[in-house]
């Protein structure tokens, strides 16, 4: 027999809050990001359990949006880091108060 | 490689019914998840980061293939780790950054020990909620079934193609909106000669976010961008060379 779901969902909540770890509490942004990459493979890792445990193939379709979604994301959000390093020679998440009013 | 990966674990699983190379497998996969995971927080250059990162990805591959998933391990290890990987490689070299950031420099006072509290407890608190109550609630196979006489992929495309298809040409649009998004941030901005310094556009350079226009765009004079009359942003963006 296979694994329980239970292990499975654990290891998303686990991993997803190193995720969340990450991004409270690093300052490079693009670290950041990846950390974001984490939560989101968390999230696609307890949907493809909850898909084999209900037998639903919606939970695998939405992994597939989840990846394309995700790929948008880095590529709107890498412009921006690269846009806001052509303006400023470091960018870490506390120099970025250009905005600030 | 990771359906044929699939088909003799499946085999192995089907035939033998030998619950440790399940166990087995899960139990090496979360161990390379979590460090990979690990390391991605705590490495200090972000190449080390990026690598980390592609050895989570590969472990949720793995896991997506213990559980009959293998079109959806094939995808991630193409698209995570083959492209978006790439692209924060990519752009790690490409702006230089690949130098070690100082971990003990804590601007926010506080910040990290209320950080690991909050996510400890949030952690605790969700693994104890799966413990006293039921992980798996909910209806099943309510938008189809996931095993079936047909393959994986024939099961995802038809309700790809069929219960999901207004998501599925959303997510067409929002990949053509991305696209027009990263061409407008990565275009540079248009150099502009000002032949008079603006006051007021001195003053909002005092307010730290000094242009240089060295880097920007001056050793690439594209013929079209600098033909352009003054940007829309004004005197917020162009600080210039007054």
């Amino acid at each position: 027999m296979t694994i329980n779901a239970d292990w499975y969902l654990a290891l998303s909540v686990v991993l997803f809050s190193i995720g969340a770890l990450g991004v409270l509490i690093r300052r490079n942004v693009l670290v950041m990001f990846m950390c974001v990459e984490l939560m989101l493979n968390a999230a696609n890792l307890a949907f493809v359990t909850f898909a084999r445990q209900l037998n639903d193939i919606g939970g695998q379709v939405l992994v597939f949006f989840v990846l394309v979604v995700a790929a948008a994301e880095v590529v709107v959000g890498l412009g921006i880091v690269v846009a806001i390093f052509r303006r400023r020679a470091n960018a870490t998440a506390d120099d970025l108060h250009a905005m600030k009013g | 490689m990771v359906t044929t990966l699939g088909v003799v674990l499946t085999a192995l699983t089907t035939t033998v019914h030998p619950s440790w190379v399940d166990v087995g497998t899960f139990s090496v996969s979360a161990a390379i998840i979590l460090a990979g995971a690990i390391g991605v927080v705590v490495a200090r250059n972000p190449v080390h980061s990026a690598l980390m990162l592609v050895m989570t990805l590969f472990g949720v591959a793995v896991l997506f293939v213990l559980q009959r998933d293998p079109f959806l391990a094939a995808v991630q290890v193409i698209v995570y780790a083959g492209a978006i990987v790439v692209l924060f490689l990519f752009v790690i070299m490409f702006l230089g950054v690949d130098r070690e950031e100082d971990v003990a420099l804590e601007p926010l006072r506080g910040q990290r020990p209320l950080a690991i509290g909050l996510v400890v407890l949030g952690t605790t608190g969700l693994l104890l909620l799966g413990q006293v109550s039921r992980w798996t609630t909910g209806a099943p196979h309510v938008a189809g079934l996931s095993t079936g006489p047909e393959s994986n992929v024939y099961l995802l495309g038809r309700s790809v193609y069929t219960t999901y298809l207004f998501p599925f040409e959303a997510t067409a649009a929002l990949l053509i909106i991305a696209v027009v998004g990263a061409v407008v941030l990565a275009r540079r901005p248009p150099v502009t000669v000002n032949p008079d310094p603006d006051p007021d556009t001195g003053a909002d350079a005092g307010v730290g976010t000094v242009a240089d226009p060295a880097p920007a765009g001056g050793g690439d004079p594209v013929g079209e961008l600098g033909g352009q009359p003054a940007p829309a942003a004004g005197g917020m963006a162009e600080e210039g060379p007054a």
